[in-house]
């Protein structure tokens, strides 16, 4: 039996993007530097309107995707399809978008006003009302007659957000927008750069390595890794159900237990018998890794009704702000070492400290099942 | 992963489209004025004496005269003096310049840095009016040997000290502060902190400086032709077999022979920029100059001592222009400007040279303006800007006179549809834009790699033509370099005489040029004159350029002082 995740939540993430009708359409496309393989047979489509993020460590290829879609480079092998018209080779000028980049790149010598007024034609007082409009439109009337060099780095970024669409553009691309900010400054701007997308409707790429970023702000993550796509998700789906070993942990934290399969619906993890979400293809027999978030594990006050909780040694209890992660060693679970995260009023219920033994059971429905022993990618 | 296609390439813009041109354009002028004269001295090198093909032996030939190994040896003997002269004094200037909190430090700069607005001939002036027969000290070098080895190396002591002291200073100006703080606490005394520290991490000023004024002496002809005597040197070989024997294979063959230190100097310059990278981590701290009063003093004592010789053979040529006999008659008199008593062209060859100085300015600062913007920020610049950047690199290693001989030799052959530019001014002008194109355009890379490299990419998002993004963001931010090029520019051309020494005409002759002539026939007082305007014009427009420079960025750069 699988449990559907979405009816776990009392509010239903937003359906997947791409259902939309699609925007842009990536197909194939490789890019090499030298010996290295940058990108690697990527096929992307991005519905109107969506706004997505690509995510993975330095040196994925996110930022090098993101070249390929601006013009700034042009794709070895593949096509990309953006409205219907084939702008694989077309130079920036002649595509449709605007772009922020991680500098900003806004012109020291021109005022806000002048800067967001650059890629304006038409008559003065045209321009003059669209400055305005979008001055409002990024809460900065006030800094029209400013040089870039006299704002904060939230202002600044502001500004170049509004340059960037000044000309209406049907997609704006976002490259480590906020990474350059201090963490206030940052979490203010997600917001604000969300909301201000979802008000204009805009197709919107951002690449990030941050993964909090992508979360909080995409409709849907494309995480990367190695110049391929390890999954494209809605954030909810990936944090839930990551479909590789190295999405399960590139975000968030978890577990990494080694089992054995029993049938195709049950697993054995050292001496417990575990009922598993969902069918895996491995024969009986073979080792499974079983990937489970801190947040799934259960620690109990009193001994449980449940058939499969088991013992464990608390080795260290940390304080993280708004929960403690607690340090496990099971015996009964093949000796695996594992951490539980546990709100304060959890905590006060269990009366625990380090070196006392606690029972613990896992939320088996949340569990993810990879084939092979092989824990963790690196 | 079955078929690798064909490397593709994204279309052109239509402004990328005329960038592109532009760039094939300005590389087209300067393989014309650099890389064919230079090829034109290869093969005039060949040439037998009647014109005929004849491979190495004119070189073997050359090579063998007694003569020419005696101004080789003359040469060297020369260069490695004034280097072991200047380096040290210059070290020491430029350390009391940047570690000594010294009074007055700007002045000094100032000071030490006057000799680059002088023709290289002045210095001779004034040691032959200083030392020479009917010098006020002629009792310091007895029986005339201020004639010769001693007269040279001063002189081009004076030439080549701002040049080294301004490559000493940047070495200099950078340190890391924790350094010295570290071995103080470990107990380590001013010598050996010096000798452990500022040393090592000055190494490759050191070099390149004694590189650049090895280079400078064995190339410059202008001190040795008014004070050598009959001192041989290399420089002076070369331009007495052109322009007073008329044996322009031979003269090739001593161009090729000057072309070699220079080139030397050029590839170990290069090897040291790229090994000097990593000298200071970002995270040093900026040091702290010496506030001690002994350190103050000494150091003061010490520039005033230099600058002040400095100024001493600076002032000495300017003085005796206006004195009416020196040294018996020291009143004050204007005849020695009334050139029309004299050979060498007079009052014409001053207008000539501001003529030259102003087209020079202004054709190099947007040649290599637009040259360094297209091959470095153009994204279609290709092969193109590649080939500009290294062709830019090379005038550097050519020394002025061997980039002449080249002019005569390219441009004068009848063959050449560019015959016509020989003798007029144009010529004058393309060869000292092509002479000094190398410190320009480094100077104008260098700031524009300063701009965020993401200026163009987001005009052209904005669809801005590439122009617009050019006059409206890129000039302006970069004008304090653009009004740097053209100040040097015009220093340059204003004061040189090595390149332009074969090219002149009786109607485009030119006053350091005049003051080689005048010196020559004897009319040294004249010769002090015109050397005097010609320091009087550079510094003119020095001072004019600051101001500008000033006025402009008072007046429209308001950007860059936050707040």
């Amino acid at each position: 039996m699988k449990l559907d995740p979405t009816t776990l939540l009392h509010k239903a993430p937003p359906a997947d993007g791409a259902a939309t009708r699609p925007y842009l359409t990536l197909a194939g496309i490789s890019k090499r530097f030298g010996q290295q393989q940058v990108l690697s047979q990527l096929d992307l489509t991005i519905g109107k309107g969506e706004f997505v993020c690509l995510l993975g460590p330095s040196g994925c290829g996110k930022t090098t995707l993101l070249r390929q879609i601006a013009g700034l480079d042009v794709p070895d092998s593949g096509q990309i399809v953006m409205d219907g018209r084939d702008i694989t080779l077309l130079p920036p000028a002649q595509r449709d978008y605007g772009i922020v980049f991680q500098s900003y790149a806004l012109f020291p010598n021109l005022t806000v006003a002048d800067n967001i007024a650059y890629g304006l034609g038409g008559a003065r007082r045209d321009k003059q009302r669209r400055v305005a409009e979008l001055l409002a439109l990024i809460g900065l009337d006030e800094i029209a007659g400013k040089y870039p060099a006299q704002l904060s780095g939230g202002q600044q970024q502001r500004v170049a957000l509004a340059r960037a669409l000044a000309t209406s553009p049907s997609l704006l691309l976002l490259d480590e927008p906020l990474s350059a900010l201090d963490a206030r400054v940052r979490e203010h701007l997600r917001r604000e750069i969300r909301s201000l997308q979802q008000k204009l409707g805009i197709t919107t790429i951002m690449v990030t390595h941050d993964q909090e970023e992508a979360l909080t702000m995409a409709d849907r993550v494309v995480v990367m890794n190695g110049g391929r796509i390890e999954q494209c998700a809605t954030p909810f789906t990936l944090y839930r159900e990551p479909a590789t070993r190295f999405v399960a942990s590139f975000v968030g934290q978890g577990n990494w237990l080694a089992a054995r399969s029993r049938s195709t619906l049950h697993a054995t993890l050292g001496d417990v018998s575990l009922l598993l979400p969902a069918p895996h293809g491995t024969p009986s027999g073979s080792a499974l890794t079983l990937f489970i978030r801190p947040e799934d594990l259960v620690l109990h006050p009193r001994w449980p009704a449940t058939p499969d909780a088991v013992l464990a040694d608390i080795t260290k209890l940390e304080l993280l702000g708004p929960i403690y992660r607690v340090s496990l060693h099971v015996p009964a679970w093949g000796a695996a070492n594992v951490v539980a995260d546990i709100t304060h009023a959890q905590l006060a219920q269990l009366d625990i400290s380090p070196q006392q033994r606690v029972p613990v059971s896992l939320n088996a429905a949340r569990l993810r099942v990879f084939a092979g022993e092989e824990k963790q990618h690196d | 992963m079955t078929s690798l296609s064909t490397p593709r390439r994204l279309a052109a813009s239509r402004d990328e489209t005329q960038a592109g041109w532009l760039l094939w354009l300005l590389l087209a002028l300067l393989v014309v004025a650099v890389l064919l004269p230079l090829a034109a001295i290869l093969g005039q090198a060949m040439l037998a004496s009647d014109g005929s093909f004849a491979g190495l032996a004119p070189l073997r030939d050359t090579l063998a005269q007694p003569g020419l190994a005696r101004a080789a040896g003359g040469s060297l003997q020369v260069a490695l003096a004034t280097t072991a002269l200047v380096l040290p004094l210059a070290y020491g200037y430029a350390a009391a310049l940047t570690r000594v909190a010294l009074p007055g430090r700007g002045l000094f700069r100032l000071l030490a840095l006057l000799p680059l607005l002088a023709p290289s001939l002045l210095p001779g002036i004034s040691l032959v009016y200083l030392f020479g027969h009917q010098g006020l000290l002629k009792s310091w070098f007895a029986d005339g040997s201020i004639y010769g080895f001693a007269g040279i190396v001063l002189g081009e002591a004076f030439y080549t000290f701002p040049h080294a002291l301004m490559i000493l200073l940047t070495s200099l100006a950078v340190g890391d502060a924790r350094l010295y703080e570290a071995a103080r606490t470990l107990g380590a005394g001013p010598l050996r902190r010096f000798a452990t520290i500022t040393l090592p991490a000055t190494r490759y000023g050191l070099v390149s400086a004694a590189m650049v004024v090895f280079t400078l002496v064995v190339t410059d002809f202008g001190v040795a032709k008014v004070i050598g005597g009959q001192y041989p040197v290399l420089a002076v070989e070369a331009y007495k077999q052109v322009i007073g024997q008329q044996n322009f294979p031979r003269g090739a063959v001593i161009g090729l022979l000057l072309l070699l230190p220079a080139l030397l100097s050029f590839a170990v310059d290069r090897w040291l920029q790229r090994r000097q990278g990593t000298q200071v981590s970002a995270r040093a701290q900026p040091l702290q100059p010496l506030r001690q009063p002994l350190a103050r003093l000494l150091a003061l004592l010490y520039c005033s001592a230099v600058g002040g010789a400095l100024l001493v053979l600076l002032g000495t040529a300017i003085a005796a222009a206006f004195m009416q006999q020196w040294p018996y008659q020291l009143g004050f008199t204007l005849q020695h400007f009334d050139f029309d008593l004299v050979d060498g062209g007079g009052w014409l060859a001053f207008a000539n040279s501001l003529k030259l100085a102003l087209y020079t300015a202004l054709a190099g600062t947007v040649l290599v303006f637009l040259g360094a913007w297209g091959s470095s920020k153009l994204r279609t610049a290709g092969t193109a800007g590649q080939l500009l950047h290294a062709l830019a690199m090379l005038p550097m290693a050519v020394p002025g006179l061997v980039l002449g001989l080249g002019y005569i030799f390219f441009f004068n052959h009848a063959a050449n549809p560019l015959h016509g530019l020989y003798g007029t001014l144009a010529i004058l002008v393309l060869c000292s834009v092509a002479h000094f194109y190398t410190t320009a355009h480094m100077t104008a890379r260098t700031a524009l790699a300063q701009l965020d490299g993401d200026f163009e990419p987001v005009a052209a998002s904005l669809k801005v033509p590439l122009w617009r993004t050019l006059w409206r963001v890129t000039l302006p931010t970069c004008l304090p370099a653009v009004l740097d090029i053209a100040r040097y520019f015009f220093v340059s051309a204003m004061t040189t005489v090595s390149a332009v020494i074969f090219l002149y005409t009786p109607d485009t002759v030119l006053a350091a040029v005049a003051v080689l002539n005048m010196d020559d026939a004897g009319d040294t007082a004249a010769a002090a004159a015109m050397a005097t305007l010609i320091v009087a014009s550079s510094g003119a427009a020095c001072l004019l350029f600051a101001l500008l420079s000033h006025w402009l960025l008072a007046r429209s750069q308001r950007w860059r002082h936050p707040l």
